[in-house]
């Protein structure tokens, strides 16, 4: 870079200016080291002046949404929350509001500040590189593009009065109903004691949640040296959150696909 | 050109020995190494920033520049935001009549409610790209784990801020979002009067996790004092708190990330 200035080259007096000239030109002489001013504070300055005349742009042509009055008597149909909560709203067709309004949305915010703790790998950091760590980004891609930025496009555009799928050239019915003949999990496979399928719902959610990673760590502690890294702990704080993320899927898969609405049902709570 | 650049440079020069500008600017800036270092470090606002960086922390294909934009958006809602707080009045009486009194009445009343929704939504779509930018890059990897969890508490700080201001408007749009949001309240396990277990603890519609946050058993008059508290000071405060400790901690966590 020839139009950094060079470093100051007068002769130091005292032994303690000769150490400060050898450290600066140390770091002037670094490969990878720009002042940041000029440099940042240009690019700062460009990057500010571009975002302000876009907000300004953006507000001059489209006005904020104001609707009636405030009126409690009046409940709009389809209710919805503020866009970016949309993907939680979803899931209040697959899960009971404890689950996707409170549980779902504490396990994402702890699931998202352990990160940095279950990731022991090492490599990738600083640069972007998808074949060091090809779990750890399609996992997050998954749970971001698909789970939060498509769930919120779906909640906006496709979900209508009563919360039902419309496309985008159907017309929003609000006498629009479906017959639901949702029954729970256990009953689909024939039990109908309420025991029985506590048992056999309970069960069902033991497997996937407890049996199916400890069979993995069985299977994979002695073999796969990641799994050596992680330790146990790591091991089941991951598993937990990757499996409870893959269930929101399983379930609405098994809402949508098999009418199955819970596969736990119980009179304190139901999953 | 030679001699017109010349030309060009004599008026220059001849404006600089001007005892106008003399008065002004009372010496001259060299571009050299010692001044550039000093143009950030004696600057309050500029000292934010080392006087080096990394050379790729200009690459906007690394960088995104998000993280900058969603502060910068951050500032645009306070500047925008303390405007509106001139006209508005956070009762049910008014709270409608304001909105319209600002778009209809006050001068700039409409762009500046415009600046303001528009800046928090992009606002939470910056914050959720710089989170994408930051995990893309490993970023989150040692020495920076815990500034990571300071941008997630960061991000909820975001969001909570728009949902608390989506009520102000106090019109249906406001009352519904914000109602539906907060019904998820009740169903919290054992603080929720609807919740799982929440017989245990003998929490009632009038005192559980959701009155705490609406004052009441409905989205009301006392909902809308509490949201525009929490949407103006009580948030605030505290994302201007976890905001200066990320700042600092890249700084102190080595500044912007790249290849070890």
């Amino acid at each position: 870079m020839a139009d950094i200035a060079a470093p100051d080259t007068a002769a130091p007096a005292k032994a303690v200016d000769k150490v400060v000239a050898k450290s600066k030109a140390k770091a002037e002489t670094l490969p990878d080291k720009v002042h940041t001013w000029p440099y940042l504070v240009r690019l700062e300055m460009l990057v500010a002046t571009f975002v302000m005349t876009g907000v300004t742009i953006w507000s001059i042509v489209i006005d904020a949404p104001l609707e009636e009055p405030a009126n409690p008597t009046r409940t709009p149909n389809p209710s919805k929350a503020p866009w970016y909560f949309l993907g939680l709203q979803e899931m209040l067709v697959y899960f009971d509001p404890w689950y996707a309004g409170v549980v779902a949305p504490t396990l994402i915010i702890v699931g998202l500040m352990v990160i940095p703790y279950i990731d022991v790998n090492p490599k990738g950091n600083g640069y972007y590189c998808f074949r060091d760590r090809a779990f750890a980004i399609t996992t997050f891609l998954f749970g971001f593009l698909v789970l939060w930025i498509v769930l919120i496009i779906m909640g906006t555009f496709l979900r209508g009065p009563g919360w039902y799928f419309f496309w985008p050239w159907q017309y929003w019915d609000v006498h629009k109903t479906e017959a639901l003949t949702n029954v729970d999990f256990a009953y689909a496979l024939g039990f109908r004691g309420e025991t029985a399928s506590m048992i056999v719902g309970g069960g069902a959610l033991l497997v996937f949640m407890v049996a199916i990673p400890a069979g993995l760590w069985a299977y994979g502690k002695n073999r796969f040296p990641t799994f050596q890294k992680l330790g146990v702990v790591r091991y089941w704080i991951t598993a937990f959150l990757f499996q409870a993320m893959v269930g929101m899927v399983v379930k609405a898969v098994l809402r949508i696909g098999f009418n199955i609405k819970y596969i736990f049902a119980s009179q304190w709570f139901n999953i | 050109m030679a001699t017109k650049k010349g030309a060009l440079d004599r008026v220059l020069a001849q404006v600089k020995s001007s005892s106008v500008w003399k008065s002004v600017f009372r010496h001259e800036y060299q571009d050299t190494y010692r001044n550039r270092v000093l143009q950030v470090s004696s600057n309050v606002f500029l000292h934010l920033h080392p006087t080096k960086i990394r050379r790729h922390a200009l690459r906007l294909r690394f960088t995104w520049c998000m993280g900058g934009t969603t502060f910068l958006l951050f500032l645009i809602l306070v500047v925008t935001g303390i405007i509106l707080m001139f006209y508005y009045r956070p009762t049910t009486e008014y709270a409608y009549h304001d909105m319209k009194y600002l778009q209809f009445d006050v001068p700039f009343g409409m762009i500046m409610r415009n600046m303001h929704r528009w800046s928090a939504h992009a606002m939470i779509i910056a914050v959720w790209l710089h989170m994408f930018r930051v995990f893309l890059t490993g970023s989150y990897k040692p020495p920076r784990e815990f500034n990571w969890v300071i941008g997630v508490n960061l991000l909820v700080m975001t969001m909570m801020l728009s949902f608390t201001g989506y009520l102000l408007p106090w019109d249906q749009l406001s009352i519904w979002a914000v109602t539906v949001g907060t019904n998820m309240g009740r169903a919290t396990p054992l603080v929720g009067h609807e919740g799982p277990f929440a017989d245990l603890i003998g929490v009632d519609a009038r005192y559980d996790a959701r009155a705490l946050l609406t004052a009441g058993r409905l989205v009301g008059p006392a909902t809308l004092l509490r949201f525009y508290v929490l949407h103006c000071i009580f948030i605030p405060v505290i994302a201007s708190v976890l905001m200066i400790v990320h700042f600092w901690r890249v700084r102190k966590d080595g500044g912007i990330s790249g290849p070890l």
